[in-house]
């Protein structure tokens, strides 16, 4: 339990998918401009997180490893199988979004579909690939990477709403400032890099 | 193919006029894949720390841009809505695929060095994002061009980026030494009475400074091109 826990701190904080690989970035800064839109969008992030990472390492270990069922190495159709079964998971996300809050769905705009080549997705799939998870753990690191990608957005667009009262020169009003601060933010998460949570119990 | 627009019926299949060129200029400045439309930044930050790189994957991209939006075009009145998004990965990843197996067979150092983000030009929103809001609604010919107009758009933003991180950052372009601290440089900075007090900027190699250099890249474009200025 501790294990999965330090999992969790792990993938939210110090291997940040948006802040230290700086993943899943185009609707980062497009849809950061309002802490609204940022938390609707954050939470359509964790949900399909936590539902493609452990069927796609279900989908890895039973049908394409060696040593599943079908018994052949398929390990080529990978990006095939993983990108199809994201694509499908974002269009039941639209659906349900477009059907419960059709203001979400607006303010959204394209990077609702475009939450199927937000490479913070497949990253992480792929991540939970080279990292050889379980099940338990693949579940723990798609919820923990989907937070800590919600928890980035939320921050980076209450900062940009902030920036709203200050004096930016025009040039670099909005997008150009957007960049700066991620590099910033980008720069203070380097600093949590070196943390071992699993040196605290000792 | 069944032409729905009266005006185009008139038109030959392929033409190139002005509006075809506008097609391929606009994306390089006014509506910049990158600084603009804010598409494909994953990459953008991770291949930018050497020229050879960016380059490769310049061209990469801006043929899967070109063939992708061109196959989707072709197919447009044929795919349902419902199952587009699926429809158009299969081209892509197909695309990327082909990518990937001839840039493995052609240049196997170049390869190793990008490794997974040739696989993650599928994810690339550019790509996606053309797709859905150009080759969805227009004719195979003018996608094509849109595509091809993109991926330069987006390539020649990565090659700017990556020639000021390699430059600053390792002191070397194209791996070819050109600014240092040994006389095996072009600008041997202990010799040199111009660029005696530079060392090499290791931030240049970090994921960060690829969001600043970004960042002031698209300042500098927007301060010239003041159409762009954010007005919100």
């Amino acid at each position: 339990m501790g294990e999965l826990a330090n999992l969790f701190v792990k993938a939210a904080f110090i291997e940040n998918l948006a802040l230290a690989y700086f993943l899943g970035m185009c609707s980062f800064l497009a849809v950061s401009k309002s802490v609204k839109t940022a938390f609707g969008l954050g939470l359509a992030v964790i949900f399909v997180q936590a539902i493609t990472i452990p069927v796609n390492w279900a989908i890895n270990t039973y049908l394409l490893s060696e040593s599943g069922l079908i018994g052949i190495d398929l390990t080529f159709l990978r990006f095939i199988l993983f990108i199809s079964f994201i694509a499908a998971m974002v269009q039941l996300v639209e659906m349900i979004v477009e059907k419960y809050s059709p203001s979400l769905y607006s303010a959204l705009g394209i990077f609702l579909p475009l939450i199927t080549v937000n490479c913070a997705i497949l990253g992480g799939s792929l991540f939970m690939v080279s990292k050889e998870y379980d099940f338990a753990e693949s579940l723990v690191f798609g919820i923990g990477g989907g937070f800590g990608w919600f928890l980035a957005i939320v921050a980076i667009a209450a900062i940009r709403e902030r920036m709203k009262y200050s004096v930016v020169p025009p040039a670099l009003r909005g997008l150009g400032m957007a960049f700066i601060l991620t590099g910033m933010m980008g720069m203070a998460f380097m600093g949590l890099m070196g943390i071992d949570f699993t040196a605290f119990g000792k | 193919m069944a032409e729905t627009n009266v005006a185009e019926v008139k038109q030959p299949a392929i033409s190139f006029g002005k509006e075809e060129k506008k097609l391929l200029t606009d994306p390089i400045d006014s509506n910049n894949p990158i600084t603009v439309q804010v598409l494909g930044i994953c990459s953008a930050l991770a291949v930018t720390t050497l020229l050879s790189k960016a380059i490769v994957m310049g061209i990469a991209v801006t043929f899967v841009t070109a063939f992708s939006n061109l196959f989707t075009s072709m197919l447009r009145n044929a795919i349902p809505k419902q199952v587009r998004m699926i429809v158009q990965l299969v081209i892509i990843a197909f695309l990327v695929t082909v990518v990937e197996l001839t840039l493995k067979a052609v240049n196997y150092s170049i390869y190793k060095e990008l490794s997974v983000f040739i696989g993650l030009i599928i994810t690339n929103c550019i790509v996606m994002g053309r797709l859905e809001a150009f080759a969805m609604g227009n004719s195979p010919w003018k996608s094509f061009l849109d595509g091809i107009g993109n991926g330069l758009g987006y390539a020649i933003i990565l090659v700017l980026v990556a020639f000021i991180r390699e430059l600053f950052g390792k002191g070397t372009l194209l791996n070819f030494k050109i600014i240092g601290n040994t006389p095996e440089y072009v600008i041997n900075t202990t010799d040199s009475m111009l660029f005696g007090w530079y060392a090499n900027n290791n931030l240049m190699v970090l994921f960060p400074s690829a969001m600043f250099v970004i960042g002031i890249i698209i300042w500098a474009h927007r301060a010239w091109n003041t159409k762009l200025v954010d007005v919100s």
